[in-house]
């Protein structure tokens, strides 16, 4: 299940492709970055939907010229105190461009909900307990921040300093 | 000193009712442990061997009156009536209920306080001179640079789940009294040849099992670029450490391993890259920031001078307490005043909440109601008259608190150690107590010497930085004793080196006075030890130390 940035909850319509799988009849498909760089000419002609599921080491950079390409890309949380993937979802927003939709997979816990999406993910993949907890309200225990990261929203500078103009 | 504003308010408000709805999800089972943990610790809230620790933070460790009292309020309510100053500047009580902690918070968001990272794989209390703003060497008031750091770490979102911990320190003088070289990233502030203010900044700094000194990796970062440069670090940090070991997981191993010019051209190129103008620092709003720190109205009539020498003179035990605790104050007529926590046969560190609110009336009275933290575990008034000097003193030292050892060998930094805390390998605190009683009667010849004491691994004693450093082992059940020599924080910091087998329990306090024996006999005019020992080497040392066996 996924919950999207607004707190509503949908089903996930992306099928991963494995990386040595063929055929797969899904109208969207994620790869990994591995069966990407490997890509065959098929895959990268197809007029599916493509999504590419990063890994926590990725070389952003080498990714540029071929982020148009996805409308979707997925980064991990093999734990959730393992947080690179905040720093390789904001460069992804603010330095590569990269508009589409971000999700964040893996253990994704209630109480990160909220620093995840100022980093730029829009969507995240959860369980059950999701809809049981209500962890939509996650998104709504803070309305000021210390610092602005990709949520554009007021921070505590710009609003001090506009306070006085 | 800063005063929350309304922002600062509802920040803190929001925290303790996200914190509050924690607990409660943790009470009703909703939340497990494992997934508890990182919450409360990011709430400061340790569980330990006998009951929960909740750290408070005391950022860059300043307090005014207001804040001792409600310490001392928590501590009388809510603990057994005492509380213990850290190495972060921070506050420790170590016998809390995870039912009240909720309302504890809220208590101290009422005074403008929080616990908010003081635990966790974030950043740390950013700490300061404990003599910020009125030292006399200093070039800038570091405290409005502390508060604007405290505030853009707070709960950042692409920085709270780092590869471990995170302790930033500032430093604006000649002297460095924040120990700014064991940091994960030490800021010294500078002046450019145009008059700017910026800050040189040493990364790689810390401890524990793998003690480093951090290491300067760019002379001048103009403090516009104060966010977009730490932002570089911290992202270079968080993508690149180490996450498969704890303990090869701070910066410093990250420093270490790519070696620091490395690490710096990796800073360089992430900084270049990223957009500087989003984040630049005004001068507008540091100055707004800094107006929360502006000088009290001092009295600037001459002190009467005649009758502070008079009571020097009619007072040996006054004396010694004018010479060792007051510092040079940068308004003519005030003094700063040390506060030592440090009492022959104590707790170091350790402060009860009858005395907090002493020091509380006293800093009303006589320091603007101002107070701070040192890192060495004492507290300090920072605006104190001269001529008042003497009635303080006599106040102080009818509550125990009036011990004349600042800088001296029973000044000792020392961790809670096994009597608490569940990481500890060994007591340090008895260890401590035995020595500070074996040493007081003569640490005025010995002179200006720091003894530094940890009960694991870990560190938090600062053994390595101590001039004779002592850290508590286990071996095969029984609790022995490394030590080490020659360490020194400040300006020139040293970590100190082991020299040999370690000692005994019953065995540490001969041993220590043993080598202080050596180094009275060894130094040279005002030497201090780390001095003599890099002169004269370990081998001295290590016969004296060994020689007895």
């Amino acid at each position: 299940m996924l919950l999207g940035e607004d707190g509503s909850l949908r089903d996930d319509i992306w099928t991963d492709l494995g990386d040595d799988e063929v055929k797969n009849g899904s109208a969207a498909i994620t790869v990994s970055l591995a069966r990407w760089k490997k890509a065959d000419a098929a895959l990268r002609a197809s007029n599916r939907k493509l999504g590419l599921r990063l890994p926590n080491d990725a070389a952003l950079e080498e990714l540029k010229p071929d982020l148009d390409r996805f409308e979707l890309i997925v980064l991990n949380f093999p734990k959730f105190t393992d947080g690179r993937a905040y720093s390789q979802a904001r460069l992804l927003r603010a330095r590569y461009g990269y508009r589409g939709e971000l999700r964040a997979s893996g253990e994704v816990l209630r109480d990160q909900l909220l620093f995840m999406r100022r980093c730029g993910f829009n969507s995240f993949h959860v369980g059950e307990r999701a809809i049981r907890e209500d962890w939509a309200k996650a998104f709504s225990e803070f309305d000021v921040f210390y610092q602005t990261a990709q949520d554009g929203g007021p921070w505590v500078m710009r609003q001090r300093l506009g306070n006085h103009r | 000193m800063y005063r929350y504003d309304d922002f600062d308010h509802r920040f803190v408000d929001e925290r303790v009712a996200q914190y509050r709805d924690q607990v409660r999800r943790r009470l009703a089972g909703q939340l497990s442990e494992d997934e508890f943990r990182p919450l409360r610790l990011m709430n400061g809230l340790y569980l330990q061997l006998h009951a929960y620790m909740l750290r408070i933070a005391i950022p860059y460790g300043v307090l005014n009156s207001a804040k001792l009292r409600k310490l001392a309020h928590v501590a009388r309510r809510y603990d057994r009536g005492f509380g213990h100053f850290t190495t972060r500047q921070n506050l420790q009580l170590h016998w809390i209920k995870l039912e009240d902690t909720p309302d504890i918070l809220a208590e101290l968001a009422s005074v403008e306080m929080h616990a908010i990272q003081t635990s966790g794989n974030s950043f740390r209390n950013i700490t300061t001179d404990p003599f910020a703003g009125v030292a006399a060497d200093e070039i800038e008031d570091p405290r409005p640079y502390a508060e604007i750091i405290r505030q853009w770490s707070t709960l950042h979102p692409e920085f709270s789940f780092l590869p471990r911990k995170f302790k930033i320190a500032v430093s604006a003088s000649a002297e460095d009294r924040a120990a700014v070289k064991m940091h994960d990233l030490g800021l010294y502030l500078r002046r450019n040849e145009k008059g700017e203010t910026g800050f040189e900044v040493l990364v790689g700094g810390g401890l524990g099992r793998t003690p480093l000194l951090a290491h300067s990796i760019k002379p001048f970062v103009a403090r516009r670029d104060l966010f977009s440069y730490l932002e570089a670090v911290l992202r270079v940090y968080n993508r690149y450490g180490r996450r498969d070991n704890l303990y090869k997981s701070r910066i410093k191993i990250l420093v270490q391993s790519l070696g620091p010019a490395k690490f710096a051209a990796e800073v360089e190129a992430e900084w270049r890259a990223t957009d500087r103008d989003a984040v630049a620092l005004p001068d507008n709003y540091i100055a707004e920031i800094a107006s929360g720190f502006e000088l009290p109205d001092y009295d600037r009539s001459p002190a009467d001078e005649q009758a502070l020498e008079q009571a020097i003179a009619d007072n040996p035990a006054f004396a010694r307490w004018a010479k060792h605790n007051v510092t040079a104050h940068k308004v003519p007529g005030h003094a700063v005043v040390t506060i030592s926590l440090k009492p022959v046969g104590e707790t170091p560190g350790d402060c009860s909440a009858d005395q907090m609110d002493l020091v509380a009336d006293l800093a009303d009275e006589l320091s603007f109601g101002e107070i701070r933290v040192a890192y060495e575990q004492n507290l300090v008034l920072p605006n104190v008259r001269r001529d008042r000097l003497f009635g303080l003193w006599q106040r102080l030292d009818a509550a125990g608190l009036g011990s004349s050892n600042i800088g001296l060998a029973s000044d000792i930094i020392c961790c809670p150690g096994m009597d608490y805390c569940s990481l500890a390998t060994a007591r340090s605190i008895p260890v401590a107590q035995r020595l500070a009683r074996h040493l007081a009667g003569r640490e005025d010849e010995i002179g200006r010497f720091s003894i530094k004491i940890s009960g694991c691994i870990n560190a938090c004693g600062h053994h390595h930085l101590g001039n004779i450093g002592i850290l508590g082992v286990d071996k095969n059940g029984e609790e022995v004793y490394q030590i080490t020599l020659g360490g020194d924080a400040g300006n020139g910091a040293a970590i100190g080196q082991i020299i040999g087998p370690a000692v005994k329990s019953d065995d540490v306090t001969g041993a220590i006075d043993r080598l202080i024996a050596a180094y009275e006999k060894l130094r040279q005019g005002e030497e201090r030890f780390p001095e003599t020992y890099r002169r004269v080497g370990a081998a001295p040392f290590k016969e004296a130390l060994y020689a007895a066996r």
